[in-house]
């Protein structure tokens, strides 16, 4: 299969802490196995401290310390040929980033430069990538860029302070597409905006990627943002994905009992039946259970969850689930 | 109909900018709203409506510019409305920042039980404290001598709740609670009110941005939008039938958890907060679907059409007739 767009086998992402003498492992990736296509958008769901972020480091190819890649690999699909992530040095992969895969990071409303106008950021973003660019040239890219994503061009004139939450992370997402990177990785993109903004936000996020017809990424712990611009989800639990199916497989038929809770615990418009959430809290991931990391909180626990990790199961060649209950086939 | 907390015309201007180019923002313009006993009122609306400057006002932690906070039939100042020995206590939105974390989370139970004198001896304290963590569900035992990082954000929230309870209030004032907290453990939280409601009659104002919460835990809701209270009234009517035309752009505006009803139109969005609010007029005329000339000049009246208040031109009949 050509198609795959970002491949990780087996990949391993492990904080490593030093704490007077011992060592302490935080286990945010564990053994993630992700085959993502090209022009499609890509959801992963979970709590929070279930290494979703780190995910999305490891696949950005940012292994800063104390987070160590510990195993596995990383291709990028390219043309016709797979480059191996982890093989890359320095300087290529600077050449890599944002020009083929980018990254919209989290509360992304304040990464832009306080004292700098818009057009400034914009004209230190493309002084660093394009070659040979003059002031003006650069002012006019990004002018087009703007108005052709349906921003309003006046606000390059203005102080990140100036523009409200939403517009701030419009603008952001902008920037990450002006070089029209094939990968596009978002870390909740809508988290902390308002619900009428939030909307935008995904229209905005929903155009980019009918335009360039390449891939996005989307992390959020926010089900319903999934269900409205996914086009396929994966679901994750300490650190490895569980469960991962076509968006329609997974809110109508989950299989995991995780998946199961996180959509049931939603509250829907028309129904006031009580609704649980997930009993417990989420394990530390320096210190996992045995077994299916998930089964201290399982209400459908069986002996074998507690000594043994399932394996992936395929009820069908769209859908793949990691739990016992499935049953191996 | 008894009331246990009424806000009569309510406002809070705050002013900006330098001595020369001063303007006037109305964060809160004119709200009225009541909260019986045993009910659970939810004030929704974007960040920037107005709701949180509501809740500080009621909590006496700012001056209102007019208007007054009553409660059980009495207008309180603000001095007044230190409410702790009345019955009213507060959560607020980030559980992170509402314990110190170098103090274990413990002492802040025996310090209200002593400034209360809630309890004569240590047991008694003891006692009464592992009756209020049950009802959030924890235990005295799991709980004792831990640091605020040691718990899940879901789980100190539910802490600071248990911590509200000790003086057994009649109102809890819970301004965003569970915007900090996931939302597969939002619900722990949001049955909780249900419950001290159902069970032991306590109030509860919800304040907060999320629809989907609040029409599952309220009895019933108020819209605001830009220090207006556009919409009020039974939940059911005001998130099922809306009729104001921004709590219809709200409503379509949540997600919905069904990858089938994707939305498909497009939505108009403001650059600037700001122009909202200096607004003459409806402060939404200016993204509303169905504006009307009148709308950029007249202030719409309050207009109650079935049990339900709309602050809307649309719905007046005086102009429409």
């Amino acid at each position: 299969m050509n198609n795959f767009i970002l491949r990780t086998e087996k990949l391993k992402a492990f904080y490593i802490l030093d704490m007077q003498g011992t060592q302490k492992i935080v286990k945010a990736v564990n053994e993630v196995e992700l085959e993502i296509e090209e022009n499609e958008i890509y959801g992963i769901a979970g709590e929070s401290g279930c290494g979703k972020t780190t995910l999305l480091k490891a696949l950005f190819n940012s292994f800063d310390p104390p987070l160590h890649l510990v195993g596995g690999k990383i291709f990028y699909g390219m043309g016709d040929r797979y480059v191996d992530g982890t093989s890359l040095n320095q300087e290529d992969k600077r050449k890599l980033r944002m020009e083929y895969i980018s990254y919209v990071p989290q509360g992304s409303m304040s990464v832009l430069n306080p004292v700098l106008k818009l057009k400034d950021t914009y004209q230190d973003f493309i002084a660093s990538h394009v070659d040979g660019k003059t002031r003006s040239e650069a002012f006019e890219i990004a002018k087009a860029h703007i108005s052709e994503l349906g921003l309003p061009a006046n606000i390059l004139g203005a102080y990140p302070h100036q523009l409200s939450g939403g517009m701030r992370q419009r603008v952001t997402i902008a920037l990450a597409t002006l070089l029209k990177p094939r990968i596009m990785i978002c870390d909740e993109p809508t988290t902390a905006l308002d619900v009428v903004v939030q909307r935008g936000v995904i229209q905005l996020l929903k155009d980019i990627q009918r335009n360039l017809k390449n891939t996005i990424i989307i992390v959020t712990h926010d089900m319903g943002v999934h269900a409205n611009i996914a086009d396929r989800v994966g679901i994750m639990y300490a650190g490895k994905i569980v469960e991962e199916a076509t968006t329609e497989l997974i809110f109508n038929s989950p299989l995991h009992p995780y998946t199961q809770f996180l959509i049931n615990s939603l509250p829907k418009f028309g129904d006031k039946s009580t609704r649980g959430s997930v009993p417990g809290s989420p394990p530390s991931l320096a210190d996992l259970p045995d077994g299916c990391p998930f089964h201290p909180r399982c209400p459908r626990v069986m002996d074998v969850c507690k000594t043994q990790m399932p394996g992936f199961v395929h009820p069908n060649d769209r859908h793949r689930v990691a739990c016992w209950l499935v049953g191996e086939g | 109909m008894e009331k246990l907390l009424e806000v009569n015309l309510l406002k809070k201007e705050y002013t900006l900018g330098s001595l020369i180019a001063r303007i006037k923002l109305t964060a809160v313009d004119n709200i009225s709203f009541y909260i019986k006993p045993a009910e659970i009122f939810t004030l929704a609306g974007e960040s920037g409506c107005g709701k949180t400057t509501s809740a500080k006002i009621i909590l006496g932690f700012e001056e209102q510019t007019s208007g007054a906070v009553i409660h059980k039939g009495k207008p309180k100042t603000r001095k007044e409305r230190a409410w702790i020995t009345e019955g009213v206590q507060a959560i607020f939105q980030d559980p992170f920042t509402t314990f110190n974390p170098l103090r274990t989370v413990d002492r802040y139970f025996f310090e209200t039980v002593q400034n209360f004198k809630l309890a004569r001896t240590n047991p008694e304290a003891i006692a009464l404290i592992d009756r209020k963590l049950k009802l959030v569900g924890l235990s005295y035992e799991e709980f004792a001598g831990k640091y605020p990082n040691e718990y899940s954000g879901g789980q100190l929230q539910r802490i600071s709740i248990a911590r509200a309870l000790l003086t057994d209030p009649t109102l809890l004032i819970a301004d965003e609670p569970v915007s900090m907290v996931d939302a597969s453990l939002r619900m722990s939280i949001v049955n909780l009110f249900k419950k001290l409601r159902d069970e032991f009659g306590v109030s509860v104002l919800y304040i907060t941005h999320d629809l989907a919460t609040a029409y599952y835990v309220s009895d019933r809701i108020a819209i605001m939008f830009r220090g207006n209270i556009v919409e009020m009234g039974p939940v059911e009517q005001v998130l099922m039938a809306p009729r104001h035309p921004y709590t219809k752009l709200l409503r379509e505006s949540i997600p919905e958890i069904d990858p089938k009803k994707r939305w498909h139109d497009t939505v108009s969005l403001t650059e600037l907060e700001h122009d909202e609010y200096l607004r003459n007029g409806c402060k939404f005329a200016g993204r509303c679907p169905v504006v009307m000339e009148m709308c950029k000049s007249v202030v719409p009246r309050d207009l109650v059409v079935d049990d339900v208040l709309v602050k809307c031109h649309k719905y007046d009949e005086s102009y429409n007739s």
